[in-house]
């Protein structure tokens, strides 16, 4: 059985970085206020989280596990609408966003619990919240890059994309290049994680399997799926994103518009 | 055929116009004034890069009936500052053209092989004309195109696109605020005031 934590081990846990924190501020280096606020909402969020999902557990009931689902990817969407430079007027971020988590998470979350386990009753919360947490933290990360990538790239090259246009070229033509600089940019941590994962590297869930007393095989191939699962949700996430992004920076008749964009 | 080839009708475009004229294949139209007066944003217009309202005929054909990139390629806009996307110049050529095209432009065909960060301002805005020129317009818009040569190259780059008019019946519309130039190539110049209204038309020749 694993060692289990009192709320004074977690102050213990938490000593060595508040005394980091006194330090930087005392130094005026300027990031101890934000790495405070950090390491409260860590506390405050995974507290919540962790009752939450306590409830969700104990009554197994679809609506629940959906509606938490609904909640991550909600709050996934938020937080990629947030970190944009350039935003798409009314709403669109936010819309464009929502569509990539969510064909991530129907894909790679769904396909994982249907076809991969087999899970009974597939909505089973104790696989698929766990699962649809890593891939979308994951895929959220992607898409955030892809997207910011895409607009601020478009805005910058406006000029070589408008010439390509007077050229003759479609508006997709116009923009292959950028998409193309999106979608590496959007896969490079995950292509990152997958190269160096085991050796640099000791994935959370394994580390947490093993720490829970799990046979490390068993640990080992949890994580092959999972890193697979996260593969295909981030590059489906994005790359659904910055093709549906790519098409509402043009209208009709292929001109760059600009206009649609607006600066933070 | 009819008589008109390019028609202008009505274009208002952010504020400016509206702007009205036609255009007769194998003749040179030019537009004079200010800068900031909208003549870029009216070639703009013309080729369906900005929103506009109005409509722009090429022989009887309206601009909304074809695709926009098949109307970019009939009626072909070349931009005071030339863009470049690909490290060398032949990246930007799906053909390469014929040899006398070159010399005509005083080029040499070999510039093809050069990269794009070592061209002068001026090869490049006589490879910005033969890129255009591949897909065989029929109109060609031109903004301040000569504006980064030498007396010697700009010649060079108006006797071509007279040769281009009288060989290709090409038809051409220059904005310049360079009214000797316009008086030397335009059979035609309209006056443009600020707010892209046309306040004059004089004939040349």
């Amino acid at each position: 059985m694993i060692i289990s934590l009192s709320w004074i081990d977690i102050l213990l846990a938490a000593l060595p970085l508040l005394i980091l924190i006194a330090l930087l501020a005392y130094m005026r280096l300027g990031v101890s206020r934000q790495l405070l606020t950090g390491a409260l909402r860590t506390l405050v969020q995974l507290s919540l989280v962790g009752a939450v999902l306590t409830a969700v557990f104990e009554n197994e009931n679809p609506l629940w596990t959906i509606g938490f689902s609904m909640v991550m990817i909600c709050a996934g969407t938020y937080e990629v609408t947030r970190r944009q430079n350039r935003k798409f007027l009314a709403g669109w971020s936010a819309a464009l966003s929502l569509i990539g988590l969510l064909s991530a998470a129907v894909l790679s979350t769904g396909y994982a619990l249907m076809v991969v386990l087999d899970v009974d009753p597939w909505w089973k919360p104790q696989y698929a919240i766990p699962l649809l947490g890593m891939i979308l933290g994951n895929t959220m990360n992607g898409v955030s890059l892809g997207l910011n990538t895409l607009t601020n790239g478009v805005w910058q090259q406006r000029a070589v994309i408008e010439n390509r246009l007077a050229l003759g070229q479609s508006a997709q033509e116009s923009v292959r290049d950028i998409k193309r600089d999106c979608l590496r940019n959007a896969l490079t941590p995950i292509m990152n994680s997958l190269a160096v994962c085991g050796v640099v590297s000791l994935p959370g869930m394994m580390t947490g399997q093993i720490l829970a007393g799990n046979d490390p095989q068993v640990a080992a191939r949890y994580q092959m799926m999972i890193m697979y699962l996260i593969g295909t949700g981030c590059a489906a996430g994005c790359l659904v994103t910055v093709s549906l992004a790519s098409h509402r920076l043009f209208d009709k008749r292929d001109r760059l518009r600009l206009d649609r964009l607006v600066l933070k | 055929m009819s008589t008109n080839q390019l028609i202008v009708k009505n274009l208002v475009y952010g504020g400016f116009g509206p702007v009205s004229f036609g255009l007769h294949a194998g003749d040179c139209i030019g537009i004079f004034g200010e800068s900031g007066c909208g003549k870029t944003r009216l070639l703009r217009s013309i080729v369906d890069l900005d929103p506009h309202q109005g409509t722009v005929f090429l022989n009887d054909k309206d601009a909304l009936s074809m695709p926009a990139p098949l109307w970019r390629r009939r009626v072909a806009f070349l931009p005071s500052e030339s863009q470049w996307w690909c490290d060398r110049v032949a990246g930007h050529f799906a053909l390469p053209p014929e040899e006398n095209e070159f010399s005509s432009l005083g080029l040499k065909p070999e510039i093809l092989k050069a990269e794009v960060s070592h061209l002068s301002s001026g090869e490049k805005q006589r490879l910005a004309l033969l890129r255009a020129l591949i897909n065989y317009p029929s109109v060609l818009l031109l903004d301040e195109v000569t504006a980064h040569l030498d007396s010697e190259r700009a010649q060079l780059t108006e006797r071509k696109i007279a040769e281009l008019q009288s060989q290709q019946n090409l038809a051409v519309v220059w904005v310049s605020h360079n009214l000797e130039q316009l008086n030397r190539v335009c059979s035609r110049i309209l006056y443009m005031e600020q707010g892209g209204t046309i306040v004059k038309e004089e004939i040349i020749k």
